[in-house]
């Protein structure tokens, strides 16, 4: 008999498939069910960008491309950083083309994460930081941020946390799932505190774009920041290209090119045509952009307005298109609470908890639904919570 | 510009809840907003947008390209405002170009269509040619694609 469990690694074998899958494969059992779980948007691509990606492979543009990706596409990516954040990259040398942000994530943290480095993730957060942290050999420590502080990272929480051994320090703002954003004056007080260590930032800022009230600023941006500093973003919630699998690094050139290296052993390139449907997204989709936010940003409001009639706490979400509900008031376990919704009244959210430890009281809504489906959800959520 | 005419014309069964919440307006501002585009003829009415080919009624459409007799003094108005009064009338438009007005009819059957041109709008005084243009297939009308919605197959992530 071959020994499956002497062939795997034991990092691998030790990691559990993430929170969301686990929910996701329940509700997949069941009929009629109304969900917010999904963390994409509801938005097909816009049909000028899926154009130029069938251009392309009309006009036979079936090659790899170079490992950093199409030049003309890092330049655009640079000039768009600049004229919708102030951000200066040299899309030459300082711009890698990933396969979505999560690769550019998982090459992030390779190219500077090793054995026995300590990373802080704060969480909640994305399910990928700590598995990615750890493949690479290093120990995530997490911050666990608070309600009451909207779901921010405290500077005096993250100064004590740090030891001579912190390595990186990953910010993910706007936060999935939270929705919370951090303000310039949040991340300057963060700055100060790395200011004087040697800690790298992962900004993952995949969802800068959808922010409702005030623009996002990126952490690149601030006094001393920039040059320790990789932001990892993309083009899939910003135009609905989830399924194209295109995001990027932007960093400076001694990491930028470290990255490379990486990418270039184990992707080559990111797939071509994406490329070329990006190319345009790059430079003629401001306005789809726009158009997007606007409709995220109608349900939000509804979504929040909706709660505090039904009488759910719920802080209001200022970016990407989640909120994240108190349900803890209603004296059941988040995932309790989440299942008894589903089995009960056939309406799937995520439960917090899959998203860190301190997700506990709290569960993810998705608003990337029409008005209908949310509203439906809704109703669903206000007859189960009638029974409390 | 009001966003609500934006969103109305968008999905008309947008509640007044709805609206006011995406808005930032109270409601009883907003069914005030609305009563006011009524009065005024800005919001004139709601209708669902029907795929009759789904269903078993019998259903034709035409387009039909009109000419007008050219008159002194005389104004397009009058005669689009009488082609407008047929019930089977759907749509009437004043076009620059070769013809005058397009007009798009809905009948039972194709006799009835043609009779309602040969009979009716070709035989009013003003009216000099009509050239008619059946409609096969829809495909878009009012921004939407006349086709069985797409399952929604999102993953999770």
């Amino acid at each position: 008999m071959f020994d499956y469990s002497k062939v795997l690694s034991s990092t691998v074998s030790e990691m559990k498939p993430s929170g969301i899958r686990k929910f996701f494969d329940m509700l997949q059992e069941m009929k009629d069910v109304v969900g917010l779980t999904v963390g994409q948007p509801d938005f097909v691509t816009p049909w000028h960008i899926r154009e130029a990606g069938i251009d392309s492979l009309k006009d036979g543009k079936t090659y790899y491309t170079s490992n950093a990706g199409l030049l003309e596409l890092r330049c655009e990516i640079a000039k768009y950083l600049d004229r919708r954040f102030s951000l200066k990259y040299d899309g030459e040398k300082e711009v890698v083309v990933t396969v979505g942000g999560s690769e550019a994530i998982d090459i992030a943290i390779r190219a500077c994460v090793e054995n026995g480095d300590e990373v802080i993730v704060p969480t909640p957060c994305f399910v990928c930081y700590e598995p990615c942290v750890r493949l690479a050999g290093g120990v995530p420590v997490i911050l666990e941020t608070k309600p009451e502080n909207k779901f921010k990272v405290d500077p005096e929480e993250l100064k004590s946390l740090i030891t001579p051994r912190t390595k990186m320090l990953i910010l993910a703002y706007p936060n999935n799932p939270t929705g919370a954003i951090m303000t310039e004056d949040e991340l300057k007080a963060i700055a100060e505190v790395i200011k004087d260590t040697n800690i790298v930032v992962l900004s993952d800022e995949i969802y800068s774009e959808l922010t409702y009230g005030r623009r996002h600023t990126s952490f690149a941006n601030l006094e001393g920041m920039h040059e320790r500093t990789i932001i990892v973003s993309g083009f899939s919630k910003s135009y609905a290209m989830t399924g194209w699998r295109m995001g990027y690094i932007a960093a400076p050139q001694p990491l930028a090119s470290q990255m490379l290296k990486l990418h270039q052993y184990v992707i080559m390139c990111a797939p071509t045509t994406s490329q070329f449907a990006a190319l345009e997204a790059v430079m003629n989709g401001d306005d789809d952009i726009e158009m997007m936010k606007e409709e995220y940003d109608r349900r939000r409001k509804y979504l929040v307005k909706r709660f505090a009639k039904m009488g759910v706490e719920c802080f209001e979400p200022e970016g990407a298109f989640y909120a994240f509900p108190n349900i803890g008031q209603f004296g059941l376990s988040s995932e309790e609470f989440c299942e008894k919704l589903l089995y009960e009244h056939k309406c799937a959210i995520i439960p917090g908890t899959a998203f860190g430890r301190n997700g506990e009281g709290f569960a993810r809504i998705s608003y990337a639904y029409s008005i209908k489906h949310i509203d439906q959800a809704l109703d669903r959520i206000e007859e189960f919570v009638k029974t409390f | 510009m009001d966003k609500i005419l934006n969103l109305l014309e968008e999905n008309a069964t947008y509640t007044v809840e709805q609206l006011a919440a995406m808005c930032d307006r109270s409601e009883d501002e907003l069914r005030a907003t609305i009563d006011n585009y009524e009065k005024e003829g800005v919001i004139l009415g709601y209708k669902a947008l029907v795929d009759w080919d789904k269903t078993d009624r019998e259903y034709v459409s035409a387009f039909i390209e009109v000419k007008i007799t050219p008159k002194h003094d005389f104004g397009f108005d009058k005669v689009a405002r009488t082609i407008s009064q047929y019930p089977e009338v759907q749509s009437v438009y004043l076009m620059s170009g070769v013809f005058d007005l397009a007009v798009l009819i809905e009948g039972k059957t194709l006799r009835e269509v043609a009779y309602f041109v040969t009979h009716k709008l070709s035989t009013l005084e003003d009216v000099m040619s009509c050239s008619t243009h059946f409609v096969l297939r829809k495909y878009k009308d009012k921004g939407v694609e006349y086709r069985v919605p797409d399952v929604d197959q999102r993953g999770e992530l």
